[in-house]
């Protein structure tokens, strides 16, 4: 086994000390960082994620996973962000205004961190300013809200016409979900994509970052 | 004062649907005292009430309000329950949910007047304590707009006191995702009951300033995320069945300080509640599935006194509006409980509702009356929250356990090998409290502040 496929398979175990001793070697023997992440530790994240969302894998062992993948991450961020290495994404996540309802946005975080994206999360009751002076600040290609309560999500329309008044719309992607929320009600207020649960969310981004 | 449940009130044999051990009678409204009443809730639909001027949110509820009590009517049900579950704003601005109290209030006096439609009036504020994070649960402003809020709605025509109160949900909403016991006993019955005994003591006394009833409250936010997590199979079922058998230490709370039911509908440890206090309860089941999933659409019916449709918003269906369709499905379900009471046959209804469900989902398992009857019996064993917790967190292993074995359970394997870990880690649990929560506080310290549960520093 290389050292690609055995950090790959130690974060697939959640062996969080196996995976981060991997990652170790690995850059001292020279192994370039990019591909340490992508081949070694997405790799093996993208393992799990497939098997939890076919349903054999539950929630707790894919924490356990994204524990072994955070302990190999926090070796190669540094050597990445000093290569100016792009991140995957970056997406900007909360639940919107009025509504505490988290449970379903942690998960789409979880998720997307496990896929390799950066997330910024900005919690629950998100008002509209917040959405935007974190959009500015962070840059991100993707936002992401959440609403439980069918008098909440009528507060993701009124983000993106914000969006839009602020020339922000071109510049990052929006996606919606929870669970009075359907595909439907995504295009009515312009979101460009809709994800029925927090894995299916990971696949939306993709494609969305991959059609710009 | 908090006085503590150390004995049953009824056992596997005396539960009931319809049955309460203390009936509640108010205003020509008998709940418990041999008949099961429909308990209709309703919500908004998509629409911002904060862009939607006061009189057209009022016409709204007066719209749902009066449709419903019309269903009821042409149906020939002579009682019913209502509940007016407010939304963050109407808790927030408490004139706004005192206001729509006292439109839906009069509008249940006319139907009184008018049609002999007997009926009590719920109300539910929000727990706005939760905005902050993390979350003030004893001082601050939302602490007082929430007790305001009560205040007001009780004067405004409110019949029943409830709220879904989350303390404790700073750590439960992460030890559900991890399937974490020992961070759920820590959650909801350290800090789930401290602050519930803060927060009822209050809200009786509202109820007792005002004349009204403080009825109870649920762990919806830790026992019904959990279980909607299982049911999307991101967690394993047997762990939410333990998480459910705990959370009625928790609820449990606001009837020893007080509280006199009926139980909030979406807390299915009512059934054990039921069991300890012999107060009436609502239960919520295959009728509330317009709301959300359950692989308890039967079985709650075992212990339903009042019998709830959950927050249904007001859209369109083809036979009629949502809350409409509901009142309707609840007044046959309530028909044919009590047909079957009435001819003594209430018991075998019962045990038909349970053993549809019970084999199926280690969540239905539990809630069957001898496993009822056994939790329950955990719980009042022990006077001390935590080793209440760890009983009935022990008992319910025990009881899926013995229940595979005996083959009255169908669980999965990967079901199995979590079965096998949660009895592990409750084996090993501390068996006092204090050595509990020298060992989690530190875990926990950056999501949750102490002060606001009373428990202080240097434990
Ligand atoms: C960005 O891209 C994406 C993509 C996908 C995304 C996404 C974003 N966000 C979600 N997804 C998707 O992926 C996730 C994973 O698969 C999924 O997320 P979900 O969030 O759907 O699923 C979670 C994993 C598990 N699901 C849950 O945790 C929610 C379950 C139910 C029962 C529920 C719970 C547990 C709670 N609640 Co609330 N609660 C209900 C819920 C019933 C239901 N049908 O959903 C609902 C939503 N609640 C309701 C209500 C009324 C309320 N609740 C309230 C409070 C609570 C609790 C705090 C007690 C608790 C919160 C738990 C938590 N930590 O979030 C109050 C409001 C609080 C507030 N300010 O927001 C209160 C107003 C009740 C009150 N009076 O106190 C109802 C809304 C009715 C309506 N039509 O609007 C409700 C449908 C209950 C019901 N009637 O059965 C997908 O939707």
């Amino acid at each position: 086994m290389d050292r690609y496929a055995e950090i790959a398979q130690h974060v697939q175990n959640g062996y969080s000390e196996r995976a981060r001793k991997a990652v170790e070697a690995a850059l001292a023997e020279g192994c370039p960082a990019e591909r340490v992440l992508k081949e070694g530790l997405i790799a093996g994240m993208e393992v799990v994620a497939a098997k939890f969302k076919s349903g054999q894998m539950f929630l707790p062992e894919v924490l356990a996973v994204a524990g072994a993948m955070k302990a190999g991450m926090e070796l190669v961020k540094p050597l990445l962000v000093a290569a100016r290495h792009e991140p995957l994404g970056k997406v900007v996540l909360g639940t919107v205004r009025g509504d505490m309802h988290d449970i379903g946005k942690n998960l789409v975080a979880i998720m997307l961190q496990g896929a390799g994206f950066d997330v910024v999360d900005l919690g629950t009751d998100v008002r509209v300013e917040k959405f935007i002076d974190a959009i500015e600040r962070e840059h991100p290609d993707v936002v992401g809200m959440s609403a439980l309560l069918t008098t909440t999500m009528v507060h993701m329309k009124t983000v993106i016409e914000a969006l839009k008044q602020r020339d922000l719309r071109a510049h990052v992607k929006v996606i919606v979900g929870g669970a009075p929320i359907s595909k439907n009600f995504a295009s009515e207020i312009g979101a460009d994509g809709y994800a029925r649960d927090a894995a299916t969310a990971v696949d939306v981004v993709k494609e969305l970052l991959n059609s710009r | 004062m908090r006085k503590r449940f150390n004995s049953l009130t009824l056992g596997a044999d005396a539960l009931l649907f319809g049955v309460a051990g203390t009936p509640l009678r108010r205003n020509g409204v008998l709940i418990g005292g041999g008949k099961v009443l429909p308990e209709i809730k309703f919500t908004l639909p998509p629409m911002s009430i904060e862009d939607t001027p006061a009189m057209e949110i009022e016409a709204m509820y007066r719209e749902i309000v009066t449709a419903v009590c019309e269903r009821a009517v042409h149906l020939g049900q002579q009682s019913v329950v209502v509940e007016f579950e407010l939304l963050p704003p109407m808790t927030v601005d408490p004139p706004m949910g005192e206001s729509i109290t006292s439109l839906i209030a009069g509008i249940l006096a006319e139907f009184r007047t008018s049609h002999g439609l007997q009926s009590l009036l719920r109300i539910t504020p929000v727990d706005i304590r939760e905005q902050n994070k993390p979350p003030q649960r004893r001082r601050g402003r939302e602490t007082e707009l929430l007790l305001e809020s009560f205040r007001r709605c009780a004067r405004a025509g409110a019949d029943l006191l409830s709220i879904e109160s989350t303390g404790g949900k700073e750590v439960t909403d992460q030890a559900i995702m991890a399937a974490d016991v020992r961070g759920i006993l820590f959650g909801t019955v350290v800090l789930g009951c401290a602050d519930m005994e803060f927060l009822w003591e209050k809200i009786v006394r509202v109820a007792r300033e005002t004349g009204t009833v403080p009825a109870g409250d649920t762990a919806c936010g830790i026992g019904n995320t959990a279980m909607v997590l299982a049911d999307q199979g991101y967690i394993p079922r047997v762990f939410a069945a333990v998480v459910r058998a705990v959370t009625a230490v928790r609820s449990l709370v606001a009837y020893e300080v007080g509280a006199a039911g009926p139980g909030k509908d979406c807390g299915y440890e009512n059934a054990i509640l039921k069991a300890i206090t012999g107060l009436p309860m609502s239960m919520e089941g295959k009728s509330a599935a317009c709301a959300h999933l359950s692989p308890v659409g039967n079985i709650a019916g075992c212990y339903a006194d009042l019998w709830s449709n959950e927050s249904v918003q007001n859209i369109k269906l083809l036979a009629g509006m949502a809350p409409v369709v509901s009142m309707e499905q609840l007044v046959y379900d309530c028909r044919l409980m009590n047909v079957a009471a009435g001819r003594g046959e209430g018991r075998r209804l019962r045990d038909w509702f349970s053993e549809s469900d019970a084999g199926l989902d280690p969540q239905a398992f539990i809630l069957s009356p001898r496993a009822v009857e056994a939790l329950a019996r955990a719980i009042v064993s022990e006077q001390d929250d935590y080793r209440r917790g760890v009983a009935v967190a022990v008992k319910a292993v025990d009881l899926l356990r013995e229940g595979l074995s005996k083959q009255h359970l169908l669980l999965s394997e990967r079901e199995q090998e979590w079965l096998t870990r949660i009895e592990h880690t409750v084996s090993e649990l501390p068996s006092d409290s204090m050595g509990f929560i020298a060992e989690e506080r530190p875990k926990w310290k950056d999501h949750v502040n102490y002060g606001e549960y009373g428990i202080p520093d240097d434990v």
